[in-house]
């Protein structure tokens, strides 16, 4: 469903060129949860960015490689028909629930505009109390709610019913859960990886947290500075990591004898 | 989110009674042809340059003229000089702010020079320039005012712009498709009203002395329109027989000015969300 070929990103610093993700291929398939691991500053949530094409000009650029979603090349389109896929055909869930809903909206103005946004999604406005009752949110209390009045867990809950609002085919999930407490975390991902199997929605889980990747999702690539240093079934690497790097950092999740 | 506002408003006691003083000469300047005692361009030389009586609460002017009736009148000029030059000041100044903010590059770049450009020029030369050529007219004032005073604004936009579009909620907008014109107005806009308010309410204060200087020297409302910088030029000539004509329409401007400013202090104390 996704096909990124050899994807090569900079970043602008100071004049300089500095190398985000160096020629990096994955694939995505229908319906599959596919995990992307690095630590901070390995390109992981640029390789996110870099799908929906969400850099400013000024910021970094997509080098080369091809982006091919559904067998149409996105780094062909248009900015006006990106806008169109963006929240409709691939969601995006950012990683701190406490800042990515607009402070000055109650959550019904900032769900129905997504509604508003996408033409062929204007005729379902009744649409959004399911959308928070599919995620077990109480629909009329939230709907009036302004963010700051719902704790973090409750507006991740509404960052993933706004991201599936548009019944998209692919999530990027870019370390949707780092901001919550460890309980907050769980529930939150049993609900993500549930619908996700129930809606047979793609999913791609970017996370620093190994262990936390591991159990959701069916494939895995680990990532460091910038490129895939190995990829394959998550059992598979579990059991026989080949390169070093995965091997440290699987000796460094830490365990309970 | 409103009633916290209005709650920390409401305690802000300075803020208050600038508010009260506003509303108070908005409504005078509104009904002030109904409120004159005395038609305001009534000549009586007999009466001329008399004191404070009970036929002339604030004395006389060099015409006979009754100095209070002409403060009146005198408001409305003052105040929608202050309101349509700072109208004309946010238009242009809050457009620019935020695009250059927002879409950064070139735009961005050639923006913040014209305002550094302006910045260079000392307003009011700039303002005396413009009305020498183009004549002195209440109008001209007006207009000339907002066009020079846009700049400060323009980079106070700029500069609330570039801190919010890097939170994450803008991004977030972006990723869910909405477009461009909705993420600036109804997304970016919102959050930054408040400096915007607080810098207007300043600027209004700030519309009215340049208004009052200008009329003082002559280029801005012309006789018989009575305005308090005219009044006040009038008091000049007369400031060692009739000080009622130069303290009166002084404490008029002192007060409008001092009213707005502490609307404009209030309001930055009570918007700040780190208070």
């Amino acid at each position: 469903m996704l096909d990124i070929e050899h994807l090569s990103v900079e970043y602008y610093r100071r004049g300089q060129t500095v190398p985000a993700v160096r020629d990096l291929s994955l694939t995505i398939n229908p319906g599959e949860s596919v995990g992307l691991v690095g630590e901070s500053g390995s390109g992981k949530s640029t390789v996110a960015l870099a799908i929906l094409r969400l850099f400013r000009l000024q910021e970094g650029r997509i080098t080369s490689g091809r982006l091919l979603f559904q067998s149409e090349d996105l780094l062909a389109k248009t900015e006006e028909d990106m806008r169109k896929i963006r929240g409709r055909r691939i969601s995006m869930i950012f990683q701190d629930p406490f800042t990515s809903l607009n402070p000055v909206m109650r959550v019904q103005e900032q769900m129905a505009e997504v509604l508003a946004a996408h033409s062929e999604l204007r005729t379902q406005s009744s649409g959004l109390a399911n959308a928070l009752e599919r995620v077990r949110l109480e629909p009329v209390r939230t709907l009036n709610a302004y963010p700051h009045q719902l704790s973090g867990g409750q507006r991740q809950r509404v960052m993933i019913a706004m991201a599936l609002l548009g019944q998209p085919d692919l999530i990027l999930a870019d370390e949707p859960t780092t901001a919550l407490d460890v309980i907050v975390q769980k529930e939150i991902l049993e609900l993500l990886f549930n619908l996700q199997r129930e809606l047979k929605i793609g999913v791609l889980f970017i996370s620093h947290n190994l262990s936390l990747v591991a159990r959701y999702t069916q494939r895995l690539a680990i990532m460091k500075q910038g490129e895939i240093v190995e990829v394959g079934k998550t059992l598979d690497i579990l059991r026989h990591p080949a390169h070093p790097y995965t091997k440290q950092l699987w000796a460094a999740v830490p365990r309970i004898q | 989110m409103i009633q916290l506002y209005w709650e920390r408003f409401r305690q802000n006691k300075l803020a208050v009674a600038g508010f009260v003083v506003i509303v108070a000469l908005t409504f005078l300047a509104l009904a002030a042809p109904w409120l004159c005692p005395i038609d305001p361009s009534l000549q009586s030389l007999i009466e001329r340059l008399q004191g404070p009586s009970r036929a002339h609460w604030l004395g006389t002017d060099d015409l006979g003229r009754d100095v209070f009736s002409r403060l009146l009148l005198g408001t409305r000029i003052s105040l929608s000089v202050g309101f349509v030059a700072v109208g004309i000041e946010i238009l242009i100044g809050v457009t620019l702010g935020l695009c250059a903010g927002f879409f950064g590059g070139k735009f961005d770049t050639f923006v913040m020079r014209l305002v550094d450009i302006m910045l260079s020029i000392p307003a009011i030369f700039l303002i005396l320039t413009v009305l020498a050529f183009l004549g002195p007219s209440i109008y001209n004032v007006m207009v000339i005012i907002g066009l020079t005073s846009w700049p400060s604004l323009a980079r106070l936009v700029r500069g609330e712009c570039l801190s919010i579009r890097e939170r994450e909620y803008m991004l977030s907008a972006k990723g869910a498709g909405i477009p461009t014109p909705r993420l600036l107005f109804v997304h970016l806009l919102p959050n930054v009203v408040a400096p915007i308010l607080v810098s207007a309410t300043l600027g209004v204060g700030g519309a009215i002395l340049t208004e009052s200087a200008l009329s003082f020297l002559g280029l801005g409302v012309q006789a018989p329109t009575p305005s308090w910088g005219n009044i006040l030029e009038i008091g000049r000539n007369y400031l060692h027989i009739a000080w009622w004509l130069s303290v009166f329409p002084t404490l008029a401007i002192l007060v409008t000015v001092l009213a707005f400013n502490l609307l404009g202090e209030g309001l930055r104390d009570v918007l700040d969300p780190r208070t």
